[in-house]
């Protein structure tokens, strides 16, 4: 069992073998020329379950080199266990430096936000993707769906919202809410928030979703239009909070809701904790910071 | 004031040397060798190594011992593992006709060359709880064939030599067989990527499937023409040699399904065929996997698609079950933000209904206030 | 040297950590079309494949990917030695059956509609071509738009294929289907995808 033992401890850098990381190069250049358009890969079996960003982590292992300052969050935070999950798995494959600040990373692996903080040309976002099919949900089969994206008949999509509002008087979709790259492909943002969906449009990072079960790799190049789709009796909006961070005082920034007590107490604090801690190393103050602001 | 919950490092690190402790149990218990894994609970070994598509009893054993026996996390670890590895070569496909066999049945004849071979089999054991097996039992030595050397040919070969049943399925010529580990599925998918995506399914979802078919659910009329297990050489070409290099032995399990028979203006009729091949000692897996082949050329044999079986996307798609455990688990990883804002929308939906309530109560009043 | 040792030598020094620098040059070119991705990772290949020619095919090119050459490179047995020995991908005489085609006389390239264009289901499917240029700024100019531009960026590569803006027009009437480019000079990388539009009045 040593020589086993032995020949486990063996791994490339970025763990990836070189041969599957030239095939995840190769569907993330012909995604970034399809913007969109979602491309089948041999997804691999990873070290951590499918459904916990094993997509993304075969992106980023296929980007990543030694340059780079990686940044992983999961719900707009870094310190949530499988963000600090799969950050130490980097910093063991890959020997990175790693940061919680958006504004130094190079790469930036996310699951369910993009930061707050806007991001800048050269910065490669790296969405982790459950159900890359935005049609899914209305129709189960990939054969069905494979067609719908090549036709560009998207009418079923369009159905679906519009029953939302005869239903419930809004578009009940509030995460994941499609949007349709450069006039052309409907995609899944993944499971964002829709507050977070104006952040992609025109953005001057590259975006990479990776779906590893669904082995499926998309892209949005930087400056490209991303649209939420919408009725222009019904035009799309995004989420507002009516009160800021408790902690930073931010307004327009997501929130968490936190339930302080069981007498229906909670307060909201920014979903993105760096933005949070960067406002409050500012001076700012929420009402729920303990100390009062420099007066 | 309030602090946000830090520590996500400190948790996950504790939380693992916790499980490494409930691993390993009692101390005053002698640890469990992977020697007694392979040698005692040969059948979960092989499990794993079937469904973790890597042919490794030491590393299988492992795997389940450091899954503290939790099947499909050790089938994880084994297809993690497997992942990594370099690949040199495709080998030739394995001959099973000429099996070193420690079992072989078949359902559809009484007696037939080679003869039935019951082999280590639970079949006719009384399901009763052995208080012996609590202690160190050593049972008596069995006895042992004196003859290795009959040939036993298969049961679809017995019949294919009398054209009675179809052929076996070959690949249209310039077709390579595909490698479900190094392509993305792509429906309809072909036979040969189908049997793979089967031999490495999950043994519980292939077995609910095949039973459905038996219930009804697509029929396909089957019988148990054969399965046999024992050791098969595994052999690679290598250009410069003229004969092919045996690698080494591996043991499967073959089950030749022999199904409703068909015929047409063209085909005279013969009965059709269901496949299964797993590695190692596991009936079960193959014959449910044969029903499911079977089930799943429904399309290929111009019969109505009615069944769940009958669904290729739908039985392939879901029969993984490293995929089907990650997906299912991973609702516990945080959703919060998604959750609030499925939370705002129904807190505006219903602020707006009460405010339509209120709308429609005053109404009348303003009327008869009015009169 | 013998043919053997020219093919044997002159690849990638840190193949893992070059191969990731070349691939963010490539990502980085396809993804903001019109820049130039410098300082690659290099390689010494037989003439008249460029180094930076190779370092594409060394980044992107396996046995998975059957490789096209144009009657310059393809004349070259040093050439496919070389590329034989460093990816391992098989060569093809049928421009539609490639996955990556390397040309060293962009200025006689065949029709870009030779090339695999992809399906309308599977539009990734397509060729994507690496030209040897002699230079990204010296040809005329080409004003550029699309996806990674934020208004106009230019262009202006020399050689390129003959009628190129009106190829290129017809390229991109054909998304999502359509070749993807990459163009290298010893100025480094530039990359042209299906969708970037050539908006100069042609001249």
């Amino acid at each position: 069992m040593n020589a086993h033992a032995e020949a486990i401890a063996q791994y490339n850098f970025a763990y990836l073998d070189e041969q599957t990381k030239r095939m995840i190069r190769r569907a993330i250049l012909k995604a970034i020329a399809i913007p969109g358009y979602q491309v089948p890969f041999a997804s691999r079996e990873m070290p951590m379950p499918y459904g916990w960003g094993t997509g993304g982590v075969q992106v980023t292992a296929s980007v990543i080199g030694p340059q780079d300052v990686l940044k992983v969050i999961d719900q707009g935070a870094d310190d949530t266990t499988n963000a600090v999950s799969i950050r130490a798995f980097f910093q063991k494959v890959a020997q990175v430096s790693v940061t919680t600040h958006t504004g130094e990373a190079t790469i930036i692996q996310t699951r369910h936000r993009i930061p707050e903080e806007p991001l800048k040309e050269g910065q490669v976002l790296v969405y982790q993707v459950p159900i890359p099919e935005p049609l899914r949900f209305l129709e189960p089969r990939e054969t069905e769906t494979r067609k719908m994206h090549a036709l560009e008949e998207y009418g079923l999509m369009h159905v679906k919202l519009y029953e939302d509002i005869a239903q419930h008087g809004h578009i009940a979709t509030t995460f994941a809410y499609p949007v349709k790259v450069e006039g052309r492909y409907v995609m899944d943002p993944s499971p964002t928030p829709k507050f977070d969906n104006p952040k992609m449009h025109m953005s001057k990072a590259l975006q990479l979703f990776g779906a590893g079960r669904e082995k499926r790799i998309y892209a949005i190049p930087p400056y490209t239009h991303v649209e939420s789709l919408d009725f222009d009796d019904h035009p799309f909006e995004v989420q507002r909070f009516e009160e800021p961070c408790a902690l930073c005082g931010a307004h327009g920034v997501y929130l968490d809701e936190v339930v302080l007590d069981d007498r229906g107490g909670r307060m909201f604090v920014c979903s993105d904790t760096d933005h949070c801690e960067e406002r409050r190393a500012e001076g700012h103050r929420g009402h729920l910071s303990g100390e009062e602001a420099a007066t | 004031m309030y602090v946000a919950v830090k520590g996500g490092e400190a948790a996950i690190r504790n939380a693992h040397k916790l499980l490494a402790d409930r691993r390993r149990g009692d101390r005053s218990v002698p640890a469990l060798t992977l020697e007694q894994i392979t040698g005692q609970l040969a059948l979960a070994v092989d499990r794993v190594m079937a469904e973790g598509s890597l042919y490794d009893c030491g590393l299988a054993a492992l795997a389940v011992k450091q899954a503290r026996g939790d099947m499909i996390e050790a089938i994880f670890l084994l297809r993690a593992y497997r992942t990594t590895l370099p690949r040199f070569g495709y080998t030739r496909p394995i001959e099973t006709a000429a099996m070193l066999v420690e079992r072989r049945v078949s359902a559809t004849y009484k007696d037939l060359p080679g003869g039935q071979l019951l082999g280590p089999t639970f079949d006719y054991t009384h399901r009763l709880l052995d208080p012996e097996l609590a202690g160190d039992s050593d049972p008596a030595t069995p006895e042992t064939r004196e003859r290795e050397s009959e040939a036993m040919p298969r049961v679809s070969d017995i019949l294919a030599h009398e054209g009675l049943i179809e052929e076996d399925g070959s690949l249209p010529e310039n077709r390579e067989p595909g490698d479900i580990t190094r392509e993305a599925p792509e429906f309809p998918m072909d036979r040969d990527l189908r049997l793979q995506a089967l031999s490495r399914g999950d043994e519980g979802f292939l077995l609910a499937l095949g039973y459905s078919t038996q219930r009804g659910f697509g029929r396909n009329h089957p019988f148990a023409g054969e399965i046999r297990i024992g050791e098969v050489d595994v052999e690679i070409d290598v250009p410069e040699l003229d004969f092919p290099l045996t690698l080494g032995r591996i043991r499967v399990t073959e089950c030749q399904m022999v199904n409703q028979f068909k015929g047409s203006m063209k085909v005279p009729p013969q009965f059709t065929r269901g496949y299964g091949l797993v590695f190692g000692q596991s009936e079960r897996k193959a014959m449910a996997m044969a029903l499911c082949d079977r089930a799943l050329r429904a399309s290929e044999l111009g019969e109505d698609i009615t069944a769940p079986a009958q669904d290729e996307e739908f039985v392939i798609s879901h029969a993984d079950n490293v995929q089907a455990t990650g997906f299912v688990e991973h609702l516990k990883l945080p959703h919060y933000v998604d959750f609030q804002a499925e939370l705002g929308l129904v807190r505006q939906m219903r602020r707006e209904y009460e405010e339509r309530r209120q709308a429609d109560a005053e109404k009348p009043q303003r009327r008869e206030a009015a009169e | 040297m013998s043919l053997a040792s020219i093919a044997i030598e002159g690849g990638f020094r840190n193949p893992v950590f070059d191969a990731q620098s070349v691939f963010r040059a490539l990502m980085q070119a396809m993804a903001e079309p019109g820049t130039v991705a410098r300082d690659l990772g290099l390689t010494r290949p037989p003439a008249p494949l460029t180094p930076e020619a190779a370092a594409v095919a060394l980044t992107s090119c396996d046995q998975d990917t059957p490789i096209w050459l144009d009657a310059p490179l393809a004349a070259e047995e040093a050439v496919r030695a070389w590329l034989a020995f460093h990816t391992g991908a098989p060569l093809t005489a049928t421009p539609s059956e490639a996955h990556f085609a390397f040309c060293a006389e962009p200025e006689n390239l065949i029709g870009l509609e030779n090339f695999a264009q992809g399906s309308q289901e599977y539009p990734d499917r397509s060729a994507t071509l690496i030209l040897q240029v002699k230079s990204l700024s010296g040809g005329p100019e080409l004003l550029l738009e699309g996806p990674g531009i934020e208004t106009q960026r230019t262009l202006a590569p020399h050689p390129m294929p003959r009628h190129f803006t009106r190829q290129w027009a017809q390229n991109r009437a054909r998304f999502p289907r359509g070749i993807d480019l990459v163009l290298v000079s010893r100025e480094g990388m530039a990359a042209l995808p299906r969708t970037t539009r050539i908006v100069n009045q042609e001249g």
